[in-house]
């Protein structure tokens, strides 16, 4: 089987096309312009993956959420999971960017970090 | 609550009424379906001051827009309303189009139009250098003019409340009882009565009068789109410039505005929804199509908005000023399209000596005829806006990019008498978010201060009251 | 009066990359003027990822990657105010500006680096028409509402545009649990990265019409919906193809304007394509110490060129500061046959370096080959597979043909299918 997928490693958008053998492997990799895009079009064809980025709530800061984000990329079917266990959590005022805001979400390994500082009110 | 006189419309008409009453020692409410003042007709018009060419001689039309029209520079200066004497120009393109602005010169000298000129196509020309080459001649007004229609009606209603008068938003009128002596009016839940109604409620007056069994009055909303064009065109028009006027009206005019916009339209069309204020690409593109012929080098590239507003026309082709068959105490106040707005300071004093040969009232000593100057920080020198900064910090943020306007002229607009309670009111008060951006920047922003002053959530304020609203529940 | 070798108005990525790269470069006497609370600029609210693959060589949130910027600024002790309006630029290069605290300030600069982003196209300039309802804003204030202020600007959106900010907005929305119907994009391409219309709208089932634009806002107080159209080539709405959306919100990303009321008023010279000041290989304007960099000289798709390109400006504003004058003989640029805008819109001969002219194009091409003319005369040919409207190209003058040419040259970029 064919498949053709555009790389979103970097803004190059390649257009790549990989093959898959009757067992569903990768059997090659064709059109990407780098290694990155030849990673990719294995994942994306295996396990495709996301980076999430989004915003946990602050109590008594500055501003009502802090932007976050996955430190990894995470399943690409788990992400709206993500988002609603990310919705339960509430970080404390004040954050730094960095800050851990939830660790290993879903089991995955991955986690949530603040990508900016919120300081308190 | 109970008034002398209750004044239903808080558009121009009924705005200017309140504030001539508030002369007078008697307790008076405007009252407005509406969050803010100039939500209707007042907001969406021209914003011509007529010379008063056009009535027909002898109508009260004819009779108050020429005395509108010589009221209105000293009104505007008194309440700090942005004024331009610009004067206006009714093109003629054709021979036939030289003889009706003739007949309209002839017309204008009876309704006694100071200063009306016939200018040939040269001195058209050296006048109005964008007009089109086809222009034959044109009837010159001098005493025509310019006017923020929304900011007069804001500055007649602060200053009405400034004199006692009590200013109820959000109110509908839906029923009106009389028990021989006072009306009780009512928006069904809450009431309030008053010996005499004055009913100024724009393309609705129809409905209002029809709450006391007064059925005479028709009201067909006349729907006109108009486009706004960018400042850096505003130089294309330095007078109002009309073409022929037709049965529909004045036709389509480029004119002006008192911010130094140009403002083309508007179309006339009769509809049926009152509410109805949407625009069509249609008649945008018609609007340019028409206005080309004056002012050939528009294009649609400058247009930074567009907007529709409805003329209150009725079947009687006159103002209706005049208390109800049905009830001597109720006076309608009806049918006032153009030249209304002109007419307006007028009208007030019309409907106020009407009002006094029925109700007994004496004039106070202690009338306010003005209200608190606006802070214009970008008409201020730098070493005016030094000195503003160093009394009040707030007019050292600026909050809207494209107008420049700072936090304290918005402070003051949402802390006037009557203030601003949502983002249009904030905008038709300051120029916040009337600029190139349109409130891209500091719509945001503009709903921040809002919520900090009126102590409520960022969700529950509003474009411009009502279901407007701008934002719905928190993320998380 | 206050006095330093240079003022930049901005305090966004272009602001102070330019800025730090002037301290680099030997000046001391710097004062960056940000409007907003924080430096950081527009990036703030974009808290995606994606920016910095190229500068740094890694996937940052825009927050991140202004961070970085701010903390070196911070370390180099640059001097900064924000929450300070810049208001006018003098022809002596005064800058005036205010904030609550200071009130009025008067600046004399040696050099001006303006730096002031861009902003988004209103409703207004598409004329689209309908009511006035609520609802209707740019995917740029929702993007503030939603990743700022922590609130849902919409439930049920329709955007218009394809942009970068659209794209990026419909994911963030439908992640915040909105269901966005569907992004119209006018053009028959859209404008936006080919990522993010695989991340930000595939990704989560979200079509794209292309060729369609909204012909009508619906709704009295809050918009209840909108009628989109296909357009003809001349992208004009084709009567019959209407078709009623329902929606709650309409999201426009329909174009990005840099930001000139300061640069027009000094009556500095503009290139009427990018609407951005005409510059030099160093950014510097028509009007002698005023440099111009970032989105306020051309819309950029990458906040990295962004960067790049105020590194440039910092440093001419530093060489201009420190009496570093070559002698000037200028060729001009001019894109043709396809390319849409060139910048720098002139290149001194007399520079010491090698000069990168950024260009776009126009359309989509595949395959396609890139030609540098110098006087008619090919000089440089590139094969490009792929070439699109909202990625900004690139291509290098090596020091030694520029000396080559002769004052008042011009050198074309055009496109060969």
């Amino acid at each position: 089987m064919q498949k053709n997928i555009i790389c979103v490693s970097c803004p190059m958008g390649c257009g790549i096309t990989v093959e898959l053998n009757d067992n569903g492997e990768v059997a090659s990799v064709t059109g990407n312009t780098c290694k990155r895009g030849d990673a990719y079009a294995r994942t994306e064809c295996t396990n495709p993956v996301r980076s999430l980025a989004t915003t946990v709530k602050v109590k008594g800061g500055i501003h009502n959420v802090v932007p976050c984000k996955s430190a990894g990329p995470i399943p690409k079917a788990k992400m709206m999971e993500c988002m609603s266990e990310i919705a339960k959590a509430e970080a404390k005022a004040p954050v730094a960017l960095g800050d851990v805001l939830i660790e290993n979400i879903l089991g995955t390994g991955i986690n949530i970090v603040a990508t900016n500082h919120c300081p308190a009110k | 609550m109970n008034y002398d006189v209750a004044v239903i419309g808080a558009g121009v008409i009924g705005s200017l009424i309140a504030r001539e009453l508030s002369r007078y020692n008697i307790k008076i409410a405007l009252v407005e379906k509406c969050s803010d003042m100039a939500m209707g007709t007042s907001k969406a018009n021209s914003a011509i001051v007529h010379a008063g060419f056009d009535a027909k001689p002898g109508t009260l039309k004819a009779k108050l827009n020429v005395k509108g029209t010589e009221l209105m520079p000293e009104l505007c200066k008194t309440l700090f309303v942005p004024f331009k004497p610009v004067g206006s120009l009714v093109v003629a393109f054709s021979d036939e189009e030289m003889a009706t602005i003739k007949e309209l010169l002839e017309r204008g000298v009876k309704n006694g139009v100071p200063g009306l000129e016939i200018y040939d196509q040269a001195k058209l020309r050296e006048e109005e250098p964008a007009i089109s080459e086809e222009a034959k001649g044109a009837l010159w007004a001098p005493s025509a003019g310019i006017v923020c229609p929304y900011e007069l009606t804001i500055a007649a209603a602060e200053n009405a409340v400034m004199n006692g008068v009590e200013f109820i938003r959000n109110f509908e009128v839906k029923e009106i009882d009389f028990n021989g002596g006072e009306f009780t009016v009512s928006n069904g839940e809450t009431e309030f009565s008053a010996k005499y109604v004055i009913n100024a409620a724009g393309v609705f007056c129809d409905e209002i009068a029809a709450l006391i069994g007064d059925n005479s009055i028709h009201t067909v909303p006349r729907k006109g789109e108009y486009m706004l064009c960018d400042k850096s065109i505003g130089y294309l028009a330095k007078h109002t410039i009309f073409q022929c006027p037709s049965k529909m009206g004045k036709g389509i005019l480029v004119t002006p505005t008192v911010d130094g916009n140009l403002l083309l339209g508007p179309s006339a069309i009769d509809i049926d929804d009152k509410t109805d204020v949407a625009t069509s690409a249609d008649t945008l593109s018609d609007i340019l199509e028409i206005a080309k012929k004056s002012v050939p080098c528009l294009n649609t590239r400058e247009v930074i908005t567009s907007f529709a507003g409805l003329r209150a026309h009725c079947d009687r082709d006159d103002f209706i000023i005049e208390p109800s068959e049905k009830n001597e105490q109720f006076i309608n106040v009806a049918g006032i399209e153009s030249p209304g707005l002109s007419s307006a300071p007028a009208i007030a004093v019309y409907v106020k000596d009407m009002l006094l040969e029925k109700l007994e009232a004496e004039e106070k000593a202690d009338f306010i005829p003005s209200r608190k100057e606006p802070v214009r920080f970008r008409h201020m020198s730098n070493e005016e806006r030094k000195a503003l900064i160093e009394k009040n910090p707030a007019y050292g943020r600026i909050i809207c990019r494209c107008e420049t306007i700072t936090e304290g002229e918005i402070l003051d607009a949402i802390h006037a008498p009557a203030g601003a309670r949502d983002v249009d009111g904030v905008k038709r008060r300051t120029r916040a978010g009337m600029g190139r951006c349109q409130g891209g920047f500091c719509g945001s922003k503009v709903v921040e201060i809002l919520a900090r002053e009126l102590g409520v959530e960022l969700n529950e304020i509003t474009k411009c009251g009502g279901g407007s609203k701008i934002l719905y529940e928190r993320t998380k | 009066m206050l006095n330093y070798d240079i003022v930049v108005i901005g305090g966004g990525p272009a602001g102070m990359a330019a800025a730090l790269k002037a301290k680099e470069c030997g000046v001391d006497s710097i004062l960056i003027l940000e409007r907003a609370e924080t430096l950081g600029g527009i990036l703030e609210q974009c808290i995606h990822t994606g920016f910095g693959l190229h500068y740094f060589g890694e996937e940052l949130s825009g927050p991140e990657y202004a961070d970085r910027f701010i903390q070196l600024v911070n370390e180099k002790k640059i001097e900064y105010k924000t929450d300070t309006m810049a208001l006018q630029i003098t022809e002596s290069n005064i800058v005036y500006a205010v904030n609550k605290e200071d009130g009025l300030l008067e600046i004399q600069a040696k050099a001006v680096i303006l730096a002031m982003g861009c902003r988004e196209r209103p409703r207004g300039a598409l004329n689209i028409a309908g009511t006035r309802a609520s609802g209707v804003m740019s995917a740029g204030t929702a993007q503030k509402y939603v990743n700022i202020d922590g609130y849902m600007p919409g439930k049920k959106v329709v955007i218009l545009g394809s942009g970068d900010i659209g794209l990026i907005m419909a994911r963030r929305m439908t992640l915040e649990g909105a269901e966005v119907k569907v992004v119209c994009e006018l053009m028959p391409y859209s404008s936006g990265l080919t990522r993010n219309i695989v991340q930000c709208l595939d990704d989560f089932g979200i079509p794209l019409r292309l060729s369609c634009t909204v012909v009508e806002i619906h709704g009295k107080d809050r918009v209840e919906g909108v009628t989109i159209a296909n357009v003809d080539e001349k992208l004009r709405p084709i009567k019959g193809t209407e078709q009623y959306i329902e929606c709650d919100t309409l999201l426009l990303s329909v174009g990005l304007i840099p930001e000139n009321e300061l640069t027009r008023e000094v009556g500095i010279e503009l290139d009427p394509v990018t609407k951005g000041a005409i510059v030099d290989e160093f950014r510097e304007t028509s009007h002698k110490g005023v440099f111009a960099c970032g989105n306020v000289l051309h819309v950029h798709d990458l906040v990295d060129y962004v960067t790049l390109e105020s590194q440039t400006a910092g440093e001419g504003a530093a060489r201009y500061v420190l009496g570093k004058k070559d002698a000037h003989e200028y060729i001009t640029t001019k894109g043709v046959n396809g390319v849409r805008y060139i910048v720098p819109q002139k290149v001194n001969l007399k520079n010491e370096d090698d000069v990168k002219l950024y260009f776009r194009v126009g359309q989509t091409y595949k395959n396609a080959k890139i030609v540098v003319k110098y006087n008619g005369e090919e000089i440089i040919s590139r094969k490009r597979p792929r070439l699109a409207p909202g990625e900004m190209e690139n291509v290098v003058i090596k020091n030694d043909m520029l000396k080559g040419f002769a004052a008042d040259g011009v050198i074309e970029i055009s496109v060969e299918a």
